[in-house]
């Protein structure tokens, strides 16, 4: 049960802020110059965008949920089972980002989620 | 079409950059994490104490630094390419991370946990194989007046 709440909070709450982040940096604009002191502005150009900070938290919490779960469970176990976020990220970039999500990833995102399946049923 | 082949080019070495640095970072957090024992105390002072623990961990401070490099290659390369194409290709590291665990962790790797992994490679290139960016013509200005 508790390895069940760490999983649901890593991968929902670390694609949903995955999403967030990916939002500011659509309003952010494209990276073109990669300098130490560009790269700086962009993220404190990104830290003046609302949705940076949400997704930025939502991260922070994933990031202490996977390290309670890596207390309990070997990399190789959580890593993977934590890519059902393709699933979560599939539906999100379709509803939340207006991506289009066509339907050749839609059956990677199938597989995907097949070799969760197998990942879990490996634990015992 | 030539800033199109430099986009690819941009877009593939960033995700290179995410795909070693991610699975680095998590293997690492793991190894330290098994140093400071199985966190199964919810109290607040019970947490406090783990996470002083975390924190003093050498390991685990590697671990963020390479979780860092990753995390700004990925919004590097979030500023131009969709998220629903990055995160796929970037997930090649699903399959590294067993690797590293494998071989650095010395993680027993059942032959259904590898055949699970390989199915969510599959899935990966199924998905990569798409352009990086779609979401131009969904911004385009439709025919609605406003």
């Amino acid at each position: 049960m508790r390895e069940f709440i760490l999983f649901v909070l890593i991968i929902v709450l670390g694609t949903s802020g995955e999403m967030c982040v990916s939002r500011t940096m659509k309003t952010v604009g494209e990276v073109k110059d990669f300098r130490p002191a560009a790269i700086a502005r962009v993220i404190l150009r990104a830290l003046r965008v609302g949705w940076m900070w949400i997704g930025v938290g939502m991260m922070a919490v994933a990031f202490f949920s996977l390290l309670g779960a890596l207390s309990l469970e070997n990399v190789s176990f959580v890593v993977p089972v934590s890519a059902l976020g393709y699933l979560v990220g599939a539906c999100g970039g379709k509803f939340f980002l207006g991506e289009r999500v066509t339907s050749q990833r839609w059956l990677g995102v199938f597989l995907v989620v097949i070799g969760v399946t197998l990942v879990m049923l490996s634990r015992r | 079409m030539k800033s199109q082949k430099l986009l690819r080019l941009k877009t593939f070495f960033l995700i290179l950059v995410i795909v070693l640095a991610g699975p680095l970072g998590n293997v690492l957090l793991g190894k330290g994490m098994k140093h400071v024992g199985r966190v199964t105390a919810w109290p607040p002072e019970a947490l406090f104490h783990v996470a002083l623990r975390i924190f003093s961990s050498g390991t685990i401070w590697l671990g963020v630094a390479s979780l860092i490099t990753f995390f700004v290659a990925y919004m590097l390369v979030l500023s131009w390419a969709d998220y629903s194409y990055v995160q796929p290709s970037s997930s090649f590291s699903y399959a590294v991370v067993a690797l590293l665990g494998y071989l650095l962790l010395g993680e027993a790797v059942s032959p259904l946990r590898w055949m699970g992994i390989a199915f969510i490679c599959t899935g990966v290139l199924v998905v990569g194989r798409t352009n990086p960016q779609t979401s131009h013509q969904g911004r385009e200005p439709s025919g609605e007046m406003g």
